[in-house]
């Protein structure tokens, strides 16, 4: 007998994955899609539990330190709150369109774990924690160890992802780019952000992440903090040396969006417009 | 099989089924309402589009229980209201339809943003519409409509 639940509250949740196996629907748009079947007929779930009215789970708050997002606040509430990061923002507006932004959800794009997902390298890239709750269990894990491969997380499947919790930093300047085939409704053939603090005229800290580029995201904090204490001039010097690092970090693979040659070659001309613009 | 509540253009509907069913399969076939179309099936045409809770979602991603106690309005819906009409005569006043396949998720989506930007500019129309696609008009048209429901509905978003 398949079994399908609606749970109102976290709590009720959490006891529904404790017993029964089941698959998560929060926003629906990537599940139902890969599940599709005829027309007419169920998707073709073995049983599920369906989160998207929990309101619990759907509160956008911050603190001094951190900004913390309801894992099923839709795209659109946390582009609309105050409290999110302008980066964050700048990304959602860049997902899909209105009305996917209306139900799509940030949990719904780390549990998918699509190297195009377009918020995950904004995860990344601002070392966002991620709350993941049991019947039993709260932990806070950091983003690149929920997402531990293409289409693969470190999840249990009693576990649920409650909260996106997103460290408060002031950046000297920030950028995303989002390459795809159309304005609205495209899937990222490949996607660059970067984030620096400079403080006279030294970079204090800079962060670059490469989406859809690799199996997960790519990012090498041990590299970005070899360039700490340089001046613009003293990294830009090094710009060979910084190419020829994150070419050999971007893996692409050919598919229907684009080719490896093509998103290599704009993924390395992101980073090279990024370097210039310290 | 699970029983779902909702209401469903401000009556109050029941239906017997599975929860993981799209929103527009049990649209069209449950309840007759056929002017909610299936384009692409995947969330990238917009034909399908409703309103839960006022706001914009693609009935063809939507699994029936997330709408579990909530509002749904569709084109039939919208047809009966001062928007509605609104909209149906701006359009065609504009030429905004010819096939009419994407000319019900086109309204709600219209019917979306003016509801919450009441005078849009065409950069903002383009935005509120960027989920629907239409392969007939070129969307000049169906822009043209837009901005001629906001200039005569003045008042009613």
């Amino acid at each position: 007998m398949v079994k399908h639940f609606i749970p109102t509250t976290l709590n009720e949740a959490l006891s529904i994955l404790h017993e029964h196996k089941c698959d998560i629907i929060a926003g629906g748009t990537d599940i139902m899609v890969q599940r599709r079947t005829w027309a007419d007929l169920p998707r073709e779930f073995d049983g599920t539990i369906n989160i998207i009215n929990i309101p619990e789970l759907q509160r956008i708050s911050e603190d001094e330190n951190n900004v913390y997002i309801g894992a099923t606040a839709s795209l659109t509430d946390v582009c609309n709150h105050k409290s999110t990061p302008e980066l964050l923002k700048k990304s959602i507006f860049e997902i899909a369109s209105p009305a996917l932004r209306n139900i799509g959800t940030i949990a719904g794009n780390i549990a998918n774990a699509s190297p195009a997902g377009d918020t995950i390298p904004i995860l990344y890239l601002l070392d966002a924690m991620i709350e993941i709750k049991s019947l039993s269990t709260s932990k806070q894990v950091p983003i690149k160890d929920v997402i531990i491969g293409h289409r693969k997380t470190s999840l249990h499947h009693d576990e649920l992802i409650t909260t996106i919790i997103i460290p408060k930093k002031e950046f000297t300047s920030t950028s995303f780019v989002k390459v795809g085939g159309r304005k609205a409704d495209a899937i990222s053939k490949l996607s660059f952000t970067g984030a620096y603090i400079k403080q006279n005229d030294k970079i204090t800290d800079i962060r670059m992440v490469f989406g859809a580029v690799a199996p997960v995201m790519v990012r090498d904090e041990i590299f970005e903090a070899s360039l700490h204490q340089k001046t613009p001039k003293e990294i830009n010097d090094e710009l060979n040396d910084i190419i020829a690092h994150y070419t050999t970090l971007i893996k692409p693979i050919d598919d229907q969006r684009s080719n490896k040659q093509y998103r290599k070659q704009v993924s390395l001309n992101l980073l090279k417009d990024f370097i210039h613009s310290l | 099989m699970n029983k779902i509540t909702f209401r469903l253009n401000n009556k109050d509907v029941e239906v017997f089924a599975s929860p993981t069913k799209r929103v527009l399969d049990i649209l069209r076939n449950q309840f007759d309402l056929f002017g909610t179309k299936e384009g692409c099936g995947e969330g990238e045409c917009g034909a399908c589009s409703i309103l839960v809770n006022n706001k914009l979602i693609n009935s063809c991603l939507l699994p029936l229980g997330s709408i579990e106690g909530k509002h749904v309005m569709t084109i039939e819906g919208l047809s009966a209201t001062k928007q509605g009409i609104m909209l149906r005569d701006a359009f065609a006043l504009e030429g905004a339809v010819q096939c009419g396949i994407c000319t019900p998720g086109m309204m709600m989506a219209s019917h979306a943003l003016l509801s919450i930007n009441p005078t849009p500019t065409i950069d903002e129309i383009k935005i509120g519409l960027s989920g629907n696609l239409c392969r007939c008009t070129g969307y000049n048209m169906i822009i043209n409509g837009v901005l001629r429901a906001a200039k005569d509905g003045d008042g009613l978003w």
